[in-house]
């Protein structure tokens, strides 16, 4: 078998893959991540705990309702989007004028709050979701085994992603947000209601985590420290891409996750880490990010 | 003269009564993993576990009063150190107890030393802690790495699992128990055909476990622990792992990762505990009393949270029989000399390294159908006595051993 630098070249396209796969749930989240800021100007730190929610959402569907997979993939983003619009009326909108810290420390506390409530609930070894039936199984590409399930999350995620991208940044309503972030005072003069179309820019933004939880759901355990685990990797992408760069989010979350993946094969113990040191070159040489506009 | 030799003997009764029933003060601080990976299989079970120790040892012994302490270490031995310093010094705690993570338990044995007090480690699984680095203040109770690679590693082998890949938690523990692993099973004439060592807390598993079925070995030990070990075999099934052939040796594995798998996944798994609630009468009435404790249906306690309670229970014999919790290595020594039983672990002996040796059992996980009640969980497959399940002491290298 070829080898490159001592490893099977299967193995290795195995790990582009795999990476590619990891980069799926980054990119889902920087995206959610990149709009709440970009449109909101809120750092939202309740990302993590946001989609911990939409995985316990679609648990608890499951366990109480037997609503499945596939409804839940719907259904639970919808609720943790809903809670999210309540979070926003009650304490984001009164922060837009003020530093970004304090919408940061304030989605901090949510998370750390969120996070204690459902460890003291559902305990934290993580419960377990099974594979929908019709995604059991998987394909033998020759180099690797590849589980259906995980091409599903890619194929959704680039659609996701995608969709997300042409609506922000080609359609009308897409430009209305974007001017409203501008200046809100004048798209108002036009009979836009800009304080409700930021409202449901953030519950879409949650809904995003939250549907990245229900994705998440039968690969990773559903626990409470899932989403605390990803977050800080999660906002590194965000930081690299250039923070509130749709673009940026989503190329970044595919990028690093492959990066990190080649890790995995030639350096397995730096794996947590090499996004750190990617982050800090990228910012080193660019202080804005990779796609970031500006300082 | 007479009445005064009258009065003097009475003085010197009532003194020696007084003596015998002399008030001792005892504080125990469950150093534990409440919130991260660990949580399940120790944490607040844990700590329900020395406090019904606390309170039997109190029912039967009133004249000593204990007090049960606990703190989160969150994995991180300086977290552990600044606490267990600071129980020592300002709080007045007499006794470590449970500490899962080796890299911490090890940090704290090291600290319990100088202070002079006791650690009953029931959460670490290094064998070094009774091994190179044992310490006359130290007890380890429930289990270790090579209790545990001895016990399933060598089933493994024996049956026709002769090549290994091991999927290793890159800190202390994870590496000793490879080492200990790799050991048994190149003694047992099989053969280690690679490792990866994968950072403590991963969340995604499948780069890894790649690399394991690219391996072609027959077997996939898991030199991991509680959240990891979880992932790990969850998403082994996905990737089709066992379905293709191979089998995963779950080297440490316990009731509460069992329930979080979910039979479905975790069924045909083999590994190697000292304990499982549902072993015998005694067992399932502690259960009960926990359970009550706990307060969260559906769960089981794990063999360390039954360690702690029973080694909580001995420290507190031996405090008794010493009278005072004061001095850490007469305590220890006293646990040493003293034999150890009780309702669930039965006999133990606690040997001179601070190594507590009981039976162990191998264990299969059932498959959902044969599971009759929640919490059926467990076949029992062998018992291995207590002299075969530990290391022998003299092939610890601990300093504490002469000759």
């Amino acid at each position: 078998m070829l080898t490159i630098f001592g490893v099977p070249s299967a193995a290795l396209f195995g790990q582009l893959l795999i990476g590619l796969i990891n980069g799926s749930f980054y990119a889902l989240l920087s995206l959610g991540l990149a709009v709440i800021f970009g449109m909101l100007n809120i750092i939202n730190f309740a990302h993590g705990a946001q989609y911990m929610l939409g995985a316990v959402a679609a648990f608890l569907l499951l366990q109480f309702t037997g609503i499945g997979y596939w409804p839940a993939l719907i259904v639970a983003p919808l609720i943790v989007g809903a809670f999210g619009i309540v979070i926003e009326r009650t304490f984001l909108q009164w922060l837009y004028k003020l530093d970004h810290l304090y919408g940061l420390l304030l989605t901090f506390g949510l998370a750390l709050i969120i996070e204690g409530v459902a460890r003291n609930y559902l305990g934290s070894a993580g419960l377990p979701y099974a594979l929908p039936e019709s995604l059991r199984g998987g394909q033998n590409l020759g180099f690797m085994f590849l589980p259906n399930y995980r091409a599903w999350v890619i194929v959704v995620s680039l659609v996701i992603c995608f969709g997300t991208w042409y609506a922000i940044e080609r359609t009308r309503l897409g430009a209305y947000l974007r001017a409203a972030t501008e200046n809100p005072t004048l798209v108002r003069a036009f009979g836009i209601n800009v304080p409700v179309m930021i409202t449901l820019t953030y519950g879409f933004g949650v809904a995003l985590a939250a549907f990245a939880g229900v994705m998440a759901a039968p690969i990773y355990n559903v626990s409470p420290q899932m989403g605390a685990e990803l977050i800080i990797v999660v906002f590194a992408v965000v930081v690299i891409g250039g923070m509130g760069s749709i673009l940026g989010a989503i190329l970044t979350g595919f990028g690093l996750g492959i990066v990190e993946g080649l890790t995995k094969v030639f350096f397995p113990e730096a794996s947590n880490t090499v996004i750190f040191v990617i982050m800090a070159i990228v910012l080193l040489v660019r202080p804005a990010g990779l796609f970031g506009r500006g300082a | 003269m007479k009445k005064a030799i009258g009065l003097a003997a009475l003085a010197a009764l009532l003194l020696g009564g007084t003596a015998s029933a002399q008030q001792i003060n005892v504080k125990i601080g469950v150093l534990t993993d409440m919130s991260s990976l660990y949580a399940d299989d120790t944490g607040i079970g844990s700590v329900i576990g020395a406090k019904l120790a606390a309170e039997d040892f109190m029912k039967t012994n009133p004249n000593v009063k204990v007090e049960v302490v606990s703190a989160d270490h969150q994995n991180k031995a300086d977290n552990g150190v600044n606490i267990a310093n600071q129980w020592y010094d300002r709080d007045g705690v007499d006794m470590i107890a449970d500490v899962p993570n080796s890299g911490v338990a090890l940090a704290i044995a090291e600290v319990t030393k100088t202070k002079n007090k006791v650690f009953v480690g029931s959460g670490p699984a290094s064998s070094d802690l009774t091994g190179p680095k044992c310490s006359p203040n130290t007890i380890h109770w429930t289990y270790d790495t090579w209790m545990l690679a001895n016990g399933t590693g060598r089933a493994m082998v024996k049956t026709g699992g002769d090549t290994w890949f091991f999927l290793t938690s890159d800190y202390a523990f994870g590496h000793a128990l490879e080492r200990d692993t790799a050991a048994v099973v190149e003694k047992s004439g099989g053969k280690v055909l690679g490792k990866v060592r994968h950072p403590i807390n991963t969340n995604d598993f499948s780069s890894f476990l790649l690399q394991a079925q690219a391996s072609k070995a027959k077997v996939i030990g898991l030199a991991n622990a509680g959240g990891d070990t979880i992932n790990a075999i969850k998403q082994g099934a996905e990737f089709g792992i066992v379905a293709g052939g191979q089998k995963f040796a779950g080297m440490l594995i316990f009731a509460p990762d069992v329930l979080a798998l979910g039979l479905k996944t975790a069924q045909g798994l083999t590994f190697t505990e000292t304990w499982y609630w549902d072993l015998n009468e005694g067992t399932r009435a502690w259960t009960k009393r926990w359970d009550k404790e706990r307060n969260s249906p559906g769960k089981v306690p794990s063999m360390n949270m039954a360690g702690v309670y029973s080694g909580t229970l001995h420290y507190l014999k031996a405090v008794a029989a010493v009278g005072s919790a004061k001095d850490g290595k007469a305590v220890v020594d006293k646990m040493k000399a003293l034999p150890a039983e009780d309702s669930i672990y039965g006999k133990s002996v606690v040997r001179e390294d601070g190594r507590v040796l009981h039976p162990a059992y191998l264990f299969e996980a059932k498959k959902p159908a044969e599971s009759k009640y929640p919490g059926d969980l467990y076949h029992l497959r062998a018992t291995i006595p207590m002299e075969e399940a530990f290391r022998p002491l003299k092939d610890g290298n601990c300093p504490l051993v002469k000759g």
